[in-house]
């Protein structure tokens, strides 16, 4: 069954149209990664595809139920949204802050219970931070930042997880981490959709590669069949090579 | 005072009751609710310098109140509604300008345009003043800016004290939740909030609650920033923990105030006089000790 169902969806801010009908579903435990260069309507999708934007035409459901008729708490133990950034005013330790991932299991006039502080310290051993847990959350350098969100969706314990540009801020230790961490997610059947605009990280992380040119889908498959020079090319607007090495795919600009 | 002259002079016995004890419920009231809704309004708009004084809740409530006196010379009741409607309209103001300010930062623009309307409304008080009448109406408008309570009593009390009440045991249900408000709003959005109902809910809460305030005691400044940052300091920025310890302090600091107040000199220094004067003290001290860092 599809987890994630878009049927022509169109979206976009205001009078601007991002997305122009685009149709995908995203199966229980893949890992899809959305590719594109920037400001081609990767945020949008998963924007759509989280409730938070409202698509403009066609329709959008999770777990095979139209998005709209799902409540906010309800919302928030199907879908999660790792932010590539998040203001955060207020000087949390990093436990305090990955436990707002359990606000959806906490009732609106509830304080967290006991179980809501293991989910948090056991999703921070997941990231590898739990050592960490009792350190301001503006004491962390950027990848740790990172890390950290994704620890607070982790407590959020979603069914599917939205990434956007995970692999921002990460070094090459940490992106490998990711890679094996979000294998394990989809491994125990989460499913997992992320926006990535380097080529070598969807080729590394994803079962699937959406590639995006102007709002429109241009391809969807394997990511040897997705990741061609052709197909990059023609959605970067640059030309780019690939060359097999080691094994893996490398992307020359 | 001989605490037996309680039982036997019925002066003594009235002054306590119906002088003192109301004067120091409603001092109580007065910080719990300033410090509650100052809190609340930092978590709101995800900024720790917010204060009902600072985005145009005080001003616009003065602004209300002062008109209601000098147009009806009405009932209590009258300038409180006034106050609430101008106060809840300063906030929006402050809040829709701030929106709109191409210039700097979410924090630095929200304190801007706080900046701008509290300006506003207190040239429209100043016009109201001018029109006052200089015997009968002016000492009331001035007298009630300053801020105090020299002139509480049960029933004033009684009035507004309900709207206090509710909107402080509703900011107390959502004690744990406005950390989660307090994030971006899609962030919130996806950790299962329906942000712009759930802060709307705590907004209405907060403005009625110091807007209620405001009609009995005037403006009584800086408390709702000071006390929420202290309380910060002693537990952390978790505002499940913060709000219990800021209505605590907050009933705590306004009554040790408002008794200064009362007693130092002969005759009495208006309470938001004071306030003032410890919370800009008390706050320039915090700013410049390291602890509150402002990230955006």
């Amino acid at each position: 069954m599809s987890v994630v169902e878009l049927s022509g969806v169109s979206a976009g801010y205001g009078a601007h149209t991002v997305l122009r009908d685009v149709t995908l579903a995203v199966d229980q435990g893949e890992i899809v990664a959305i590719l594109g260069p920037n400001g081609v309507g990767k945020s949008t999708l998963l924007n759509v595809a989280l409730g938070w934007l409202r698509p403009t035409k066609g329709s959008v459901s999770l777990t095979g139920r139209p998005l709209a008729s799902i409540g906010a708490s309800e919302r928030g133990r199907i879908v999660s949204l790792v932010p590539p950034v998040d203001h955060i005013a207020f000087e949390y330790s990093i436990l305090e802050y990955v436990l707002l991932g359990r606000a959806p299991y906490i009732g609106r006039m509830q304080t967290p219970a006991q179980t809501d502080i293991d989910q948090a310290h056991e999703a921070l051993a997941r990231v590898g931070m739990n050592a960490m847990a009792a350190h301001g959350v503006h004491e962390t350098s950027a990848g740790e930042r990172q890390l950290v969100l994704l620890a607070r969706s982790l407590a959020q314990d979603p069914m599917i997880l939205l990434l956007d540009e995970p692999s921002a801020h990460l070094d090459l230790a940490n992106k490998r981490r990711l890679v094996e961490l979000l294998a394990r997610e989809a491994a125990a059947g989460r499913t997992i959709v992320l926006t990535v605009h380097e080529p070598e990280f969807a080729a590394a992380i994803a079962d699937r590669v959406v590639l995006l040119r102007n709002g429109a889908l241009l391809a969807d498959g394997t990511p040897e069949s997705v990741m061609t020079a052709d197909l990059l090319t023609r959605a970067y607007g640059v030309p780019i090579a690939v060359e097999r090495a080691a094994g893996r795919s490398v992307f020359i600009w | 005072m001989n605490p037996a002259l309680l039982w036997s002079d019925r002066t003594a016995f009235l002054l306590v009751t119906e002088l003192r004890l109301p004067r120091i419920a409603a001092a109580l009231l007065l910080g719990a609710g300033l410090s509650v809704s100052g809190l609340v309004l930092q978590m709101l708009f995800g900024n720790p310098i917010v204060e009902p004084g600072l985005i145009g809740v005080s001003q616009g409530g003065a602004f209300g109140a002062a008109v209601a006196m000098v147009a009806f010379a009405p009932p209590l009741w009258v300038v409180q509604i006034a106050a609430a409607v101008t106060g809840g309209a300063g906030l929006a103001l402050s809040y829709t300008i701030a929106r709109r300010f191409r210039f700097g930062g979410w924090i630095l623009r929200l304190v801007l345009a706080g900046i701008a309307v509290s300006a506003l409304f207190s040239a429209g008080v100043g016009i109201v003043k001018f029109v006052a009448d200089p015997l009968s109406q002016l000492p009331s408008i001035t007298f009630w800016m300053l801020g105090g309570l020299a002139t509480t009593t049960w029933p004033r009390i009684a009035q507004v004290g309900p709207i206090i009440v509710v909107g402080l045991i509703y900011m107390w249900t959502q004690r744990w939740r406005t950390n989660v408000l307090s994030l971006d709003e899609r962030v919130s959005f996806s950790l299962g909030a329906a942000p712009g109902r759930e802060r709307m809910a705590l907004l209405v809460a907060a403005t009625a609650t110091t807007a209620s305030l405001v009609a009995i005691s005037g403006i009584v400044g800086w408390v709702g920033l000071l006390v929420p940052h202290a309380a910060r300091r002693i537990v952390g920025a978790d505002s499940a923990r913060v709000l219990p310890v800021a209505l605590l302090l907050g009933a705590l600091f306004v009554l040790a105030s408002d008794t200064i107040a009362r007693t130092i000199i002969v005759g009495e220094i208006p309470l938001g006089v004071l306030t003032s004067l410890f919370g800009a003290v008390g706050f320039i001290w915090l700013l410049m000790s390291n602890q509150v860092r402002v990230i955006r």
